[in-house]
């Protein structure tokens, strides 16, 4: 596939570098805001939209910004994306701005933001940085859906606030779903994070040792440390 | 010069005692209070315990099998596990629970971080804490069935500690059933008398030592008699011995804080761990939510051996000591 194009990029960013999984950025909300699919959902949207604008913005700006204060810059670019989001929920979806609460305001220094904005965002194009910060928002988003997801099901029986499981009634005598109550908690977070990391490293080494030699080196162009082949893992010696 | 000599690296001091006879022995010693806990509950508690030990066995062979590991049932660590945290449970707790508790304790805690020897936490614990945070209701739920031998508190309903943690006294139990055990608690913790036999056969072969135990319970005794002069209700043998025997110190000082692979290698460190374990259980209990706090102390200790064991190193042969000045 074709560097930088849009369709690459949204590609790298849901699967080969899925900024959870893969990068392992964001642990923060991935963490903490993971308690139900819904919040899942709704945090990784909010995050894609700045993702996307701050990209835009910082890579249509990235002449015009001295490398010295490089970092300020791009804090101040997301910050006020940011604050517009903020107000924009709190206005338009009260519930999910109540239920994210401290992590809104948080995602001004989450680390997938300034880590597109350095590594990608300041050296290319703002269209394929655009869908860059799309791919890597919808990654981040399909991530901890799926972590929100398998954390509700198990700690309350529901997905998406649907009871897919009845629950048990001791009291009545009701034989039912007795929810694990520490998948809620955040306890359960990292549970099923690292079980679903573990899970598609599984999957990705199994490709890896199948398909690719470790000798032909690194094929994904940002050093091994940027690269999901773990199986070479910096066997070539290059910029890693 | 016909003597064969076999020349070998050190240690060149060996013990005949190998990591399944001391899981065996481990298991002897809990007997005394496992059917104790059996006669005490009735046959649902039976139950209990093998399903569980049935349970951790068959988790430890199922990891083993699909990571193509050596098989480790052998060495009998499951069935200590397994029967630890069966004597961690309420006797009338549905069966399914020990059994994910197990799978947690064997694959989660032991087995992912490398097996016996490598797990940072007791894995009996960790479960029941789980298990604990997960089914509040169940796991509190000290109820129990017909034709046992328990005496049910008639005031209260509860556990010794649970009564005097919400109605400040005992009510109708002796503290001297507290120390035969016929109470209501978790299937192993009632009895001290069955605790203390289990102790003196760990004691005996020397697969324990004194200084934990000692340490800890010493700690708390002192910790617990500053608190009743302190709070003002005066010096109350009853509540004190009500303390040491009642909930799981007993068990927990015994037989789960001294577990060799949680707790820290070195003398003084043993020292020092018992006495952070003393005072958290003390917190725990007299200023906590809940009226027990064996288990979170122990966890949460053992998460502090390796800083206990780097600050209490001790100094090795020609080193230390003032350099000369000159």
């Amino acid at each position: 596939m074709k560097a930088d194009t849009p369709v690459e990029r949204l590609v790298n960013g849901i699967i080969k570098e899925n900024p959870t999984f893969v990068l392992v950025l964001g642990m923060c909300p991935t963490l903490a805001v993971t308690t139900s699919a819904i919040n899942g959902i709704g945090m990784g949207l909010t995050t894609t939209a700045i993702l996307a604008l701050s990209n835009l913005m910082i890579s249509m700006l990235r002449n015009f910004i001295p490398d010295k204060v490089r970092i300020p810059a791009y804090i101040v670019v997301v910050a006020s994306f940011v604050t517009i989001v903020q107000f924009l929920l709190e206005a338009y979806i009260p519930s999910l701005y109540a239920s994210l609460g401290i992590y809104i305001p948080l995602i001004v220094v989450n680390c997938i933001i300034l880590g597109r904005a350095e590594a990608y965002a300041s050296k290319h194009k703002p269209v394929a940085s655009l869908f860059d910060g799309i791919g890597m928002g919808l990654g981040f988003t399909l991530s901890i859906t799926c972590i929100g997801a398998i954390r509700e099901l198990i700690g309350a029986g529901q997905i998406f606030g649907f009871q897919l499981l009845p629950l048990a009634d001791a009291a009545n005598g009701v034989a039912g779903y007795e929810p694990i109550t520490i998948f809620v908690l955040a306890p359960g977070a990292f549970f099923v994070l690292s079980a679903l990391a573990a899970i598609q490293n599984k999957f990705k080494l199994g490709a890896a040792k199948r398909h690719i030699d470790p000798s032909e080196g690194c094929r994904c162009g940002e050093g091994c440390s940027a690269c999901g082949n773990t199986a070479c893992s910096g066997k070539k010696g290059d910029k890693a | 010069m016909n003597e064969m000599y076999n020349v070998s690296s050190n240690p060149h001091v060996r013990d005949k005692m190998s990591t399944n006879r001391l899981m065996q022995l481990v298991v002897i010693a809990l007997l005394p209070a496992t059917v104790f806990g059996i006669w005490n509950f009735g046959i649902h508690a039976l139950l209990v315990v093998v399903v569980t030990v049935a349970a951790s066995v068959f988790f430890e062979w199922l990891y083993d099998h699909f990571m193509h590991k050596s098989n480790t049932i052998t060495d009998f660590s499951a069935v200590v596990t397994g029967l630890l945290l069966a004597l961690n449970m309420p006797p009338e707790i549905p069966l399914w629970m020990p059994v994910l508790g197990s799978a947690f304790a064997i694959i989660v805690v032991k087995q992912l971080f490398g097996g016996l020897g490598q797990n940072f936490m007791n894995p009996a614990l960790a479960a029941r804490c789980f298990l604990l945070i997960s089914f509040a209701g169940s796991m509190t739920d000290f109820s129990v069935a017909k034709g046992a031998h328990a005496v049910v508190d008639s005031v209260s309903g509860a556990t010794p500690l649970a009564a005097m943690k919400e109605y400040g006294g005992l009510g109708d139990i002796h503290v001297s059933q507290m120390f035969i055990g016929n109470i209501q608690g978790t299937i192993g913790e009632t009895s001290v008398i069955a605790i203390l036999i289990g102790a003196v056969i760990l004691l005996a072969f020397k697969v324990i030592n004194l200084r934990i135990p000692l340490m800890y319970i010493g700690t708390f005794t002192v910790f617990v008699c500053i608190y009743m002069v302190a709070s003002g209700m005066g010096f109350d043998w009853n509540y004190l011995a009500a303390h040491l025997c009642g909930g799981g110190l007993m068990l927990g000082a015994w037989f789960m804080a001294t577990d060799y692979v949680t707790s820290p290698i070195t003398q003084k460190g043993q020292l020092v761990f018992g006495f952070v374990l003393g005072i958290l259980t003390a917190i725990f209990r007299l200023f906590g939510g809940s009226a027990e706090g064996v288990s979170y102390a122990i966890i949460i200790s053992n998460l502090l051996v390796p800083l206990i064991e780097k600050v209490t190193l001790p100094t090795a042969f020609g080193k230390g000591g003032k350099k000369n000045e000159k």
